[in-house]
């Protein structure tokens, strides 16, 4: 599927771990095209360890694909380093705070990084931490909170920095339903009203089909096998049709 | 629930106890070993084994008399100059060797070769090489505890946690950033405990570093008492400089008591 304005392209992407003169090398993405447009909400789907979280990697510029290219905003996210700060937020799978920052330390991480004064980077944080349910525990150290609490602080570092391109590997799944539901919407809202650009992986059906308005389903080595769009009109039963559609490949 | 009058001073007694237990079980050994000493001290001349008595005279001399106390003062200072100036070089050796796998295979066995050197060949090395006691003294001190920085400081840059430091990178972080962040306070700890461990090496190494060539501090004075078989002045000495190295360590253990707040401590303990 091409998309008018692609903000996101991968062209021929192949990430291949291991040893590569060993011959042992072990594919987790293989030759993958995929372009998401400026302003979309794509949810990504697939069975574990199909290489989800090295596409997302390979988008942030953590790591370098094996061959193919990876695009951002017309940049190469690997090499360009400097010329992506404050451009791309991610939520990563785990919440990976930093031990010797308090809740709200971490948080102004990012903050750090664009070099906003102190006292804004205070406020912006404290914003975040509120809309997040964590006022009260802004000085606690991450050992002293619990799962779903840190990973909704690293939610809060993420979203802190404003950055137009949002990439959250499996943001709301250590929460409870009511928090995770008024999360999404949360999520949802942010995107929408400010023209972000999201990448979401989930392993939720429902999530996708809640808050997606694209949803991509890989197999394993991950290249596409579904890809589809929702549009605001689908109804019910298209729905329950997609459901059925995307369970059958993820049960392959 | 509230405890009665009797029972609260009963608590609070044991608790005293307990504090008293632990005191104890720390000033046991030494008591033990003192008390061997002075009766030892009873059956043999004074060369040999002074009285503890004569020792505690000596020490507290040391202390009170400018000209011997600025002797424990240059040891001192000739211990943390040597420290300072190994662990700046270490550590940049350190980065240098983390960042490149080639300095690293380069610099790795050199280093090696060094941890191999007795203190006494950099000893004669620095009096053939340099003129002046202190750059010698130096020297010396850097060379022998230079390798232990490095492989420690390396060690510690290479244990760094690969998320956190992903992470952090996400955010693309200038050079000066991410060693403020990132890098300094995860090695941090590691730096704390290299330092304590050099700091005990170091003080052995500087009464050799003096013992050829300085005209002051604590080697200088171990010799002149050996000189005269004075063993009550030689211990004296050494007990001061034990003195210092037990203070610089509780100076270290509190800082990490304070920087290290944040870290979690279990319940179970190892
Ligand atoms: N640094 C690495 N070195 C070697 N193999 C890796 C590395 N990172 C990932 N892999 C492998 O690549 C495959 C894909 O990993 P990835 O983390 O992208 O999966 P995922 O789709 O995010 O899975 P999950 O849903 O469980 O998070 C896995 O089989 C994993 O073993
Ligand atoms: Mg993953």
């Amino acid at each position: 599927m091409t998309v008018a304005q692609p903000i996101i392209r991968l062209d021929q992407v192949t990430k291949a771990f291991g040893a590569s003169s060993a011959g042992a090398s072990f594919k987790a993405v293989d030759r993958l095209d995929l372009e998401v447009g400026s302003g979309q909400m794509l949810a990504l789907l697939g069975k574990t360890g199909c290489g989800k979280s090295t596409i997302f990697n390979m988008i942030a510029g953590l790591t370098e694909p094996t061959s193919g290219i990876v695009t951002v905003d017309g940049r190469n996210p690997f090499h360009d380093f400097d010329a992506f700060r404050g451009k791309i937020a991610i939520v990563f799978q785990n919440d990976r705070l930093l031990p010797w920052r308090t809740a709200v330390q971490n948080v102004e991480l990012g903050l750090e990084m664009l070099d906003i004064p102190p006292g804004q980077r205070n406020e912006t944080a404290m914003h975040w931490l509120g809309k997040l349910g964590l006022l009260g525990h802004e000085h606690d150290y991450p050992h002293a909170l619990s799962g779903g609490m840190r990973q909704r602080v690293s939610i809060a570092r993420a979203f802190a920095t404003d950055a137009n391109i949002l990439l959250c590997d499996e943001p709301f799944s250590a929460l409870d339903e009511m928090t995770g539901r008024t999360l999404r919407a949360e999520f949802l809202k942010l995107v929408k009203e400010n023209g972000k650009t999201a990448v979401f992986i989930t392993h939720s059906i429902n999530e996708a089909l809640e808050i997606g308005d694209r949803i991509i389903v890989l197999r394993r080595p991950a290249n596409i096998a579904i890809d589809l769009r929702l549009e605001t009109e689908t109804t019910v039963a298209e729905k329950d049709e997609i459901r059925q559609k995307i369970q059958n490949v993820l049960a392959m | 629930m509230t405890m009665s009058e009797p029972q609260a001073a009963r608590g609070a007694t044991k608790a005293r106890g307990a504090i008293w237990r632990r005191a104890f079980s720390y000033i046991l050994p030494f008591v033990v070993v003192a008390s061997l000493w002075q009766i030892a001290s009873l059956f043999f001349p004074p060369f040999l084994f002074p009285s503890l008595i004569d020792v505690f005279k000596r020490c507290f001399g040391i202390l009170v008399h400018w000209d011997q106390l600025s002797d424990v003062l240059a040891t001192v200072g000739r211990i943390l100059a040597g420290l300072a100036g190994a662990f700046f070089i270490g550590a940049a050796l350190a980065v240098v060797m983390a960042r490149s796998q080639s300095a690293n295979r380069f610099l790795s066995p050199i280093l090696t070769l060094f941890q191999g050197i007795p203190a006494l060949s950099w000893v004669v090395f620095a009096i053939i090489w340099f003129h002046g006691i202190e750059p010698r003294i130096f020297f010396i001190m850097v060379m022998t505890t230079l390798p232990a920085f490095t492989f420690q400081v390396l060690g510690a840059l290479q244990g760094m946690s690969r998320d956190l430091t992903e992470m952090v990178m996400s955010f693309r972080p200038t050079r000066a950033k991410l060693f403020r962040v990132m890098i300094i306070p995860a090695i941090l700890p590691d730096i704390m405990t290299a330092w304590k461990v050099n700091l005990g090496n170091a003080s052995r190494v500087v009464v050799v570093a003096e013992l050829v060539g300085a005209t002051g501090g604590v080697g200088y004075e171990l010799l002149q008492q050996q000189q005269v078989f004075d063993m009550a002045g030689a211990l004296a000495w050494t007990l001061q400089l034990v003195f210092f190295v037990l203070i610089a360590q509780a100076v270290l253990t509190f800082i990490e008591n304070i920087v290290f707040r944040y870290r979690a401590v279990s319940e179970r303990t190892l």
